[in-house]
């Protein structure tokens, strides 16, 4: 059983926003960071559900939200880019700031935000429409491409999600006829087919069998290279194998966020150790 | 064991209701539909389709009955179908939480019930009394009128039933609500949508209060929108009133017509309904 030692050289991330330079001897040094949660609080109505929680994603890593169901993970992840504002009584207070801009500031323009901003959900959620179309719906929103041009762009987000030797010879066949993996690795596609900065997935395999939670968890091994990746997952195992950074969460706080291999290890709070041990949860 | 045995003869009796109502429902449908046909079948011939309904005693057809119900039917379908479907996703979709939403969703339920001779009536009181004559456009309207409250409650019902998790997968995307709504929303949903269309013109098809204050009806085959213009229910209506044998037998003719015409509407509103669910 390990003892969480307090560090004064690094001071618990719920405290305080890590900086890169606060951070020593942490591999994470070499990345920037892509977006700064600062502060955010968020309400359901008059219901308290996120509390002042602040830190750092990476660029080019991967950040994974762990914690008990309704601690607020899903919860952070929908303020990202505000995809909550669908939903009239829901506030969110704090500020995001990606590339230094801060997100959630009223003036900007929500959906070129969302576009620079993908999310995968729990369940897939093909659009009632063609494989191809699936793809081509969120590159023709902001992008005015020849056929030919299109058409390589979606080849080249199904060959990135590792769905294209199963679907290109139906690109115009129904995305509603695929398997739930299938439509999920089509979901992820049709993300990283407009090209955005940051990748937000809420428990994308949750849903899946064993053999196709293991191909989204390669996908995004690979797709880490060249995005910023937050990723809310209930299952442990998963947090630890694909992620660099993980954040716990407990009640809408944020209680202890570090490098994933010194969370499942060495965590600094009683109620990590506890949540990751499985004493409560 | 003994509650065993209660249930099973709870069971039994439930069961024996349930098929004793369905056999009373489908005793009178069968019985109408035999009816019609008994009656109907002797006096279908092809002058239906090529004559002018004819005075008493003389031989003659629909013709112009069957024209003026499919203008106005059509032109009630034009009218209705854009806007009730306009209304319905501004309900399903803009209004869904919010007072007006509530005002509006509550004026159409009215609507929806409301008396067809009412609508018939209000018509006749502010198109046909200030143009000064009865008319197709006015018979059209009232069909319209009726038309219009079930295409926006099939439509919002059936937008409503689209998981919110589309909207939000396309809104993730950066898609304006529009797009979302025209392009991932109204695809989800334009089968129950059209389904609910084609029973509304069904509805409309057979309706003869709205009618009898507004285009009336007229004698002779009559294309001009302005005028009073024949219709299968109205005609019906008068024939089968009148002491005539060879009227009250273009009125069974027309009482088929009406009745496989909407039979059809209605199994093809079905059909597309299973075959567009097929393609999933």
């Amino acid at each position: 059983m390990s003892v969480p030692v307090a560090d004064p050289m690094r001071p618990p991330a719920s405290a305080q926003p890590q900086r890169q330079t606060q951070t020593q001897a942490a591999p994470s040094n070499a990345f920037q960071v892509k977006c700064e949660i600062r502060d955010v609080g968020f309400y359901y109505g008059k219901f308290h559900a996120l509390k002042n929680v602040s830190l750092p994603l990476y660029d080019r890593r991967v950040t994974a939200f762990i914690g008990p169901s309704g601690c607020g993970k899903s919860t952070l992840l929908r303020i990202l880019n505000r995809i909550y504002e669908l939903y009239p009584g829901q506030t969110a207070t704090g500020e995001v700031l990606v590339d230094g801009e801060n997100i959630l500031s009223p003036g900007l323009d929500l959906n070129l935000v969302r576009s620079k901003i993908g999310m995968v959900f729990q369940k897939p959620t093909p659009f009632p429409m063609s494989i191809h179309d699936n793809i081509a719906f969120g590159i023709k929103l902001y992008e005015r491409l020849p056929k030919s041009e299109l058409d390589d762009r979606v080849e080249s987000a199904l060959r990135r999600a590792a769905l294209w030797n199963e679907v290109k010879d139906k690109l115009r066949q129904s995305g509603l006829g695929l398997s739930g993996g299938q439509q999920q690795r089509l979901c992820i596609a049709r993300a990283i087919a407009v090209r955005p900065e940051i990748l937000l997935l809420d428990e994308p395999a949750s849903a899946l069998d064993p053999i196709s939670t293991q191909r989204i968890e390669e996908l995004i091994a690979e797709l880490k290279p060249d995005y910023c990746i937050a990723i809310v997952t209930h299952n442990m195992q998963q947090a630890a194998r694909c992620s660099d950074h993980t954040a716990f969460m407990y009640l809408g706080e944020l209680i202890e966020f570090d490098e994933t291999e010194r969370i499942f290890t060495r965590p600094r709070e009683k109620r990590t150790e506890d949540y990751i041990t499985g004493r409560f949860g | 064991m003994r509650l065993y045995t209660r249930r099973r003869i709870a069971n039994y009796t439930v069961v024996g209701l349930s098929l004793a109502a369905m056999a009373f429902g489908l005793t009178f449908l069968v019985f109408v539909l035999g009816t019609l046909l008994v009656n109907g079948v002797g006096a279908l011939n092809v002058t239906l389709f090529t004559q002018a309904t004819p005075p008493p005693g003389s031989a003659g057809g629909l013709m112009n009955a069957i024209f003026g119900s499919l203008a106005m039917t059509v032109i009630a379908t034009l009218i209705g179908t854009p806007t009730g479907i306009l209304a319905g996703t501004f309900l399903a979709e803009y209004a869904h939480n919010s007072r007006l939403g509530e005002f509006v969703r509550f004026i159409n339920d009215i609507l929806l019930s409301a008396p067809s001779i009412i609508i018939g009536l209000f018509v006749y009181a502010v198109l046909v009394v200030p143009m000064g004559h009865f008319s197709a456009w006015a018979g059209a309207v009232a069909l319209a009128i009726i038309m219009i409250p079930v295409v926006v409650r099939t439509t919002e019902d059936m937008l409503t039933l689209v998981p919110n998790a589309l909207r939000e997968a396309a809104a993730a995307l950066g898609a304006p609500k529009w797009k979302i709504v025209i392009t991932v929303i109204y695809r989800s949903a334009v089968q129950g949508m059209l389904t609910g269309v084609l029973l509304a013109v069904a509805r409309i098809s057979g309706e003869t209060a709205p009618l009898l204050f507004t285009a009336l009806n007229n004698q002779f085959t009559s294309t001009d929108l302005n005028a009073p213009m024949a219709n299968l229910p109205v005609v019906i209506f008068q024939f089968a009133m009148s002491p005539y044998a060879d009227w009250q037998a273009l009125a069974w003719a027309g009482a088929l017509l009406i009745t496989a015409a909407i039979l059809v509407l209605n199994v093809g509103a079905r059909l597309f309904a299973s075959w567009s669910g097929l393609e999933r």
